[in-house]
C-alpha cells in the first residue's frame, strides 16, 4: 500500500495554526471588552460572536463566499491589491476559519476574564501598573488556563471544519484541500484504505492534543484563591 | 497642606457627600458603621470610583475635578484592601517585587527593609494560597509600602481576621503607624482599633461626615458618644510606667494619679495609651471605702449630657485628661452631678490602647489588660 498524500495534513495544520494565532490576537480584546463592559450593546455583540456555534456551516460559508467574492467590495479590493481572489485560496480559508472558530476563542477567554474580575486589576493599579502592564502581568497570567483552552479548542475546531471550507475554498490540492475534504473525497471515491489512514491519524492527533491539555492543567494548576 | 476632598457619589439609595481636608501627618481613623461610605470614600480618593463627581487634590496636585481625572496608577496612593488581593500567580516575593519594580526610582523603602520590618523572610517562597490570613495581610501591607506611596489607604485591614490573628498583626500595624513617614487613612468600624492606632478621627455616617478632630478629643466628647456607639464609647488617655510590683501589677502614672494593671512587659518610663470605656466608669461623690476596685481617680464634672431614654453621659476632668462615664439619669440626679462638682471615678476596666512611639518591644495581645 502506497502512503497516501500527506499534503492535506500539513495544509490543515498550517491553517489551524495561523487561524489560532489570528484568533488569539483578535479574540482577546473582544473577550476583554465583553468581560468588562457595561454597554447595552454587549448582548448583541455576544450573540454575533456566538452565531457560528448554531449556524449551519453552509449558511456561514454561503455568506462568506458572497462577502469574499471578487464582485464584493472586500473581495474586489483584495483582487485589485494582490491580483488574486480571496475565494478558493488559502487566505480565504484563513478568513473563513477565523469567523468559524471565533466563539471557541472568545467564550473561554471571556469566562476566564470574568472569573478574575476587576479586583486584582485594581490592586495592580494601586501598585502603579498602567492598563497594558495590568493586562500582561496580572490578567493574562491569571487567565493562562483560559488562553490554553481557547487556543486548543480553536485549533481543534479549525482542523475539524468541513462545510465552510468546502463552500469558500473548494478542493484545490495544496491550496484549499484540507484533511476533512481529502477524507470526504477518498470516501466518495471508495478509497477506504487512504481514508482510514487520514482519519485514524486525525483521531490520534486530536486525542493527543486534548490529553496534553488535561495533563498540563493537572500538573501545573493555576494558583487561584 | 492636606489631602482635600469635596465629592459626591450616589448609587441606589445611598449617597456619599464629603467635603473634608485630611491631615497629611500620622494616622487618621475613618470611623463609622458598615454602609456609612468609608470604603467608598477611600476608593474615590484612590481614583477607583469613576462615577464620583467633585474635586480631589493632594496638596497642590489636582487628582480630580471637572476637567481632570488622574488614573489610579498615577496617583501614587498605596492601598491595603480588606481582602488583601495578593496576586495568586506570584509568590510572596513576586508580589513584593511587583510593587518595588514599579516604584524603584521614587526613593521608597527597599524590599529588604520591608521584609525585615514585617517579618516576611520565611514566607517569601510561598504562594498566597499557602499562608494564613494574617500573614497575607502583612504581605499586602508590605506590598503597599513598597510603592513609595504619598498616602497609604487602609480599608479595614483587620476586619476579615479572627481575634488571634488580629493580635498577631496589630503590633506590626502599630509600629507602621508610629514609624512610617507616610500619612495613613485608616478605615475601621472598631473604636478600639481607631483609639489604638489613630491620632485624628473622622466619623462618617450615612455618607456624611459627622465629626472630625483629634482622636482623644472626639473620644472624650459626650456629644460624640451616640456617633461611636454608647457601648464602645470611651476616652483615651496617656500613661507612663512607673513601677513593676511584686504581686504582678504594673503601676502607671496618669495626670490624675496612679493606675494598676496586670503586668505589662515594658520598660520603666515607657509611655502608653489607655482606653477607658465609658460604661466601665462608676462615680462616687466621696472617696469610696471598702471597695475592691484598685483604680480610683479624683475628678471634676465638666459636662453632663442627658441622652434619650434613661441614659446620660458625663464628661470628667481627671488631672489634664478627660474621661467619659455612662450613667443613668437617675444617678445623675441622685448625685447632683453638674459642671464643677467634684467626684471620684471608679474605673472597672482599663485597656491598654497603644504602646509608645518608637518603643522597640511590642505588647502582644495587650488589649485585654482589664482589672
Amino acid at each position: 500500500m502506497a502512503l497516501p498524500d500527506l499534503g492535506p495534513l500539513w495544509l490543515t495544520l498550517e491553517l489551524a495554526a495561523i487561524t489560532t494565532a489570528i484568533l488569539l490576537i483578535l479574540g482577546t480584546p473582544i473577550a476583554w471588552w465583553l468581560a468588562h463592559t457595561r454597554s447595552h450593546v454587549k448582548p448583541a455583540v455576544e450573540a454575533i460572536t456566538a452565531l457560528p456555534l448554531v449556524l449551519p456551516p453552509t449558511v456561514l460559508g454561503f455568506y462568506l463566499l458572497i462577502l469574499l467574492s471578487p464582485k464584493s467590495a472586500i473581495g474586489g479590493f483584495w483582487l485589485e491589491m494582490t491580483g488574486t481572489t480571496l475565494t478558493f485560496s488559502f487566505i480565504g480559508l484563513v478568513v473563513a476559519s477565523t469567523f468559524y472558530s471565533l466563539p471557541f476563542t472568545v467564550q473561554p477567554l471571556q469566562a476566564a476574564f470574568e472569573v478574575i474580575g476587576r479586583t486584582p486589576l485594581e490592586a495592580a493599579a494601586m501598585l502603579r501598573a498602567g492598563p497594558s502592564d495590568r493586562f500582561f502581568t496580572v490578567a493574562a497570567p491569571m487567565a493562562a488556563r483560559g488562553f490554553l483552552t481557547a487556543a486548543v479548542l480553536s485549533f481543534a475546531h479549525t482542523i475539524g471544519e468541513f462545510g465552510v471550507v468546502l463552500m469558500v475554498g473548494g478542493n484545490i490540492p495544496g491550496k484549499t484541500k484540507v484533511i476533512s475534504i481529502a477524507i470526504y473525497e477518498q470516501v466518495e471515491t471508495i478509497r477506504y484504505a487512504d481514508a482510514h489512514v487520514l482519519s485514524a491519524g486525525l483521531l490520534i492527533f486530536s486525542f493527543l492534543v486534548l490529553l496534553l491539555v488535561y495533563v498540563v492543567n493537572r500538573r501545573f494548576p493555576v494558583h487561584v484563591g | 497642606m492636606a489631602l482635600s476632598v469635596d465629592i459626591r457619589l450616589s448609587y441606589g439609595d445611598f449617597s456619599l457627600k464629603v467635603a473634608q481636608d485630611f491631615q497629611l501627618s500620622g494616622v487618621t481613623g475613618l470611623f463609622g458603621p458598615s454602609g456609612s461610605g468609608k470604603s467608598t470614600l477611600l476608593r474615590v480618593i484612590a481614583g477607583l470610583e469613576a462615577r464620583a463627581i467633585g474635586r480631589v487634590a493632594m496638596k497642590s496636585e489636582v487628582w480630580q475635578d471637572g476637567h481632570t481625572h488622574v488614573p489610579p496608577h498615577r496617583r501614587g496612593v498605596g492601598y491595603v484592601f480588606q481582602d488583601t488581593r495578593l496576586f495568586p500567580h506570584l509568590t510572596v516575593r513576586g508580589n513584593l517585587d511587583y510593587a518595588f519594580r514599579r516604584a524603584k526610582a521614587l526613593g521608597g523603602p527597599s524590599t529588604e527593609e520591608i521584609v525585615d520590618a514585617l517579618d516576611l523572610g520565611t514566607l517569601l517562597a510561598r504562594r498566597p494560597s499557602q499562608i494564613s490570613g494574617g500573614e497575607k495581610q502583612r504581605v499586602a501591607i508590605g506590598r503597599a509600602l513598597l510603592t513609595a506611596p504619598k498616602v497609604l489607604l487602609m480599608d479595614e485591614p483587620l476586619a476579615a481576621l479572627d481575634e488571634a490573628r488580629k493580635a498577631d498583626i496589630l503590633p506590626y500595624l502599630e509600629r507602621l503607624c508610629d514609624q512610617s513617614r507616610v500619612p495613613i487613612l485608616y478605615v475601621s468600624h472598631s473604636v478600639a482599633e481607631v483609639a489604638r492606632l489613630a491620632q485624628h478621627m473622622v466619623v462618617l455616617r450615612d455618607g456624611r461626615v459627622l465629626r472630625t478632630g483629634p482622636a482623644a478629643e472626639v473620644l472624650s466628647d459626650p456629644e460624640a458618644v451616640p456617633m461611636v456607639g454608647s457601648r464602645e464609647a470611651g476616652a483615651v488617655i496617656e500613661a507612663r510606667i512607673v513601677a513593676q510590683h511584686e504581686d504582678g501589677l504594673t503601676e502607671l502614672a496618669v495626670s490624675a494619679g496612679s493606675l494598676f494593671l496586670p503586668r505589662i512587659e515594658a520598660a520603666m518610663g515607657d509611655a502608653l495609651r489607655l482606653r477607658i470605656p465609658a460604661q466601665d466608669v462608676i462615680l462616687a461623690r466621696t472617696r469610696p471605702e471598702g471597695l475592691s476596685a484598685l483604680n480610683i481617680l479624683p475628678v471634676t464634672v465638666t459636662e453632663v449630657k442627658i441622652g434619650e431614654g434613661p441614659g446620660a453621659v458625663v464628661q470628667l476632668r481627671a488631672g489634664q485628661d478627660l474621661l467619659l462615664a455612662r450613667l443613668t439619669r437617675r444617678s445623675v440626679a441622685a448625685l447632683g452631678l453638674k459642671p464643677g462638682v467634684a467626684a471620684h471615678a471608679v474605673l472597672k476596666s482599663v485597656a491598654l490602647a497603644k504602646s509608645d512611639i518608637g518603643t522597640p518591644h511590642m505588647h502582644r495581645g495587650a488589649d485585654s489588660g482589664a482589672i
